[in-house]
């Protein structure tokens, strides 16, 4: 589904922000690009999405791509529908309007999400985490075979994350759609993907199957701080915890 | 994840004013038809609603037509304001809806056609047109073509980058805007005090009193040709105001889809600044005005704003002919009237229709 080869980015001035980037991915597979700020996480994303062109390596991606950035603040503030239906855009001609069928495919994105309330509100009254859940409508309303998220859990309260989490398994599994995400947070890569990818230092990438990949050992690398693995007693959920009094 | 969704007590601005798109397309229609019906009807020769219609009727072949009513009548009607109020209308609408879709493909609520410096361009061509003594049909095709040649100067210098951001597009609008402004009072200071000077500055402050037939005739169809396709590509205009970024994950051809927008808006722009000069305020407030009615998608705001700035450039002319003895310029007058509603939708719509 998503076949990266030797990829290797940098903007025309700046360092290799990462270097040798191979992974692939099948159909209903989840991966999880950790790293820390400014290692190329966002940009690794908008190369798979073709708004980057790689420096070096080449991305293959099958199927439509719907892409959720971080932040979504439009300068006019469209209806939640507005935004959804635009989701459409590659299925209408220049010259063309959205159809009844085309809005029939924006209403059912909605509801499947559970945001079908929001139809007629306007996005700027939405909270940061109703925003990320109709940009993954908007991406649904697309047809898209592959997502792409920036950060989808970041800035969400608890519940919220444990939502968004269940949302995105039930998209993969349900759907069969092909996920790439970044996080800040490991816990969710052991919570929801199925491979994993490390962006250390410059040209230094680590990837495989997210067991293997995020252990204590390359994480504490990663981060530069001391990173636990707890297994909570009676639970299957696995957890990384930062020992923040490793950094003085 | 809506815990506290209910709460919020904001509503959306369709929610908020009560009334859905189609009312208020209806109800710009008939703002339209009325504003049509005075500005034939009202003027220094009244001609009464009666007469109107028995001459309209005549048009389409009913009733006794134009032989019934008085000859000054039609005269004035057929030749003179049907006529003026044709390219008022084309003008009006044109402009709004140029600087309703400029606003969306600049992500800008703050830019009308003149930003592009497609206005100041077809001044310009204009001017040097009436300084070495053409004709009407050379003063507008100066004026076009020079309106043209200021979108692609624009064009070329946004470029240098090898890509158009917004940004540069709007700062080379700036400068190209700038540069035939400049051009523009050479030319006057080249001009002839007694004859030349006066018709440049009267063309430039804008006026529908040069209407005749034949100016409708090859005006309309130019403005209808540009307008269409813009018309038509409304629902790209709302993605493309998303960002490029965004617009190209929703699979557009972000570059290819601005330029035909931009294309369009300078056809509109030039056609209308070479018949009636230049014409402010008309692109900018009026799409506001649409967007307080109808909301920010420009599926419905387009046209919505070509409708209500058809009937605003109507009316403004109806002021424009009727206020004083003499014909106040019309650029002056859309720019007393247009400030102040600026002014006042500025406070009143900020939080709602749109954010900057």
């Amino acid at each position: 589904m998503i076949e990266a080869r030797s990829v290797a980015f940098r903007h025309a001035t700046g360092p290799w922000l990462f270097n040798d980037l191979s992974f692939s991915l099948r159909e209903g597979q989840t991966l999880v690009l950790l790293g820390r700020n400014g290692r190329g996480k966002t940009t690794m994303l908008k190369c798979i999405a073709g708004l980057l062109k790689p420096s070096a390596g080449e991305i293959r991606c099958d199927g439509i791509i719907g892409y959720v950035p971080q932040s979504f603040a439009p300068v006019f503030s469209y209806s939640v529908f507005d935004v959804v239906l635009m989701g459409r855009a590659r299925h209408v001609g220049l010259f063309s309007n959205p159809t009844a069928a085309d809005r029939d495919r924006a209403s059912a994105a909605l509801e499947e999400l559970g945001i079908g309330g929001f139809a007629r509100r306007s996005v700027a009254t939405l909270s940061g985490g109703e925003r990320q859940l109709v940009l993954i409508a908007r991406a649904l309303a697309s047809d898209a075979d592959v997502l792409l998220l920036d950060e989808p859990a970041a800035a969400l309260d608890f519940r919220n994350q444990a939502t968004m989490l269940s949302t995105l398994r039930r998209l993969a599994t349900q759907r069969g759609l092909t996920i790439v995400m970044t996080t800040h947070e490991p816990t969710h890569a052991l919570e929801i993907a199925d491979r994993a990818v490390l962006l250390h230092d410059i040209g230094r990438v680590q990837e495989g199957a997210v067991e293997d990949v995020c252990t204590e050992a390359n994480l504490s690398d990663l981060y530069g701080m001391q990173m636990k693995r707890l297994n909570a007693g009676g639970t299957t959920s696995a957890h990384i915890v930062a020992d923040y009094s490793s950094v003085r | 994840m809506n815990a506290g969704a209910d709460d919020r007590a904001i509503k959306s601005t369709y929610e908020a004013r009560g009334f859905g798109p189609g009312a208020a397309i209806t109800g710009l229609v008939t703002l339209l038809l009325v504003a049509a019906v005075a500005s034939l009807s009202v003027g220094r020769y009244a001609v009464g609603l009666g007469d109107l219609s028995t001459i309209a009727l005549g048009w389409v072949g009913v009733g006794a037509g134009r032989e019934a009513v008085a000859e000054a009548s039609w005269r004035v009607v057929e030749l003179v304001r049907l006529p003026r109020m044709l390219i008022g209308a084309f003008v009006g609408g044109g402009l709004a809806l140029a600087g309703a879709a400029l606003q969306g493909v600049f992500r800008n609520p703050l830019v009308d056609p003149h930003v592009i410096g497609v206005s100041s361009g077809a001044a310009f061509g204009g001017a040097v047109a009436i300084l070495i003594g053409l004709g009407a049909i050379g003063l507008w095709s100066m004026a076009f073509f020079a309106g043209l040649a200021a979108l692609l100067l624009v064009l070329v210098m946004s470029r240098s980058a090898g890509t158009s951001s917004v940004l540069m597009l709007v700062l080379s609008g700036v400068v190209v805007a700038a540069l035939f402004s400049a051009l523009v009072s050479l030319t006057t200071y080249f001009a002839d005090p007694n004859d030349t000077l006066p018709a440049i500055v009267f063309w430039l402050m804008g006026s529908f009193a040069s209407a005749t037939p034949e100016r409708a005739i090859y005006m309309l169809p130019v403005v209808a040709l540009f307008a269409t396709p813009l018309l038509l590509m409304r629902f790209r205009i709302n993605v493309l105001s998303l960002g490029d970024e965004e617009a190209k994950a929703l699979g557009l051809k972000v570059e290819r889809t601005r330029w035909l927008a931009l294309c369009c808006v300078t056809g509109i722009t030039a056609a209308s600044v070479a018949n009636s000069g230049i014409i402010g305020w008309v692109g900018l407030v009026v799409p506001h005005l649409a967007r307080a009615l109808v909301g920010p998608d420009h599926r419905v705001l387009l046209p919505a704003a070509a409708l209500l700035g058809a009937s605003y450039m109507l009316l403004v002319d109806l002021m424009a002919r009727s206020l004083i003895a003499a014909e106040i310029p019309l650029g002056v007058l859309t720019a007393v009237v247009g400030a102040p509603v600026f002014l006042v939708l500025l406070h009143r719509t900020q939080r709602e229709a749109w954010r900057a």
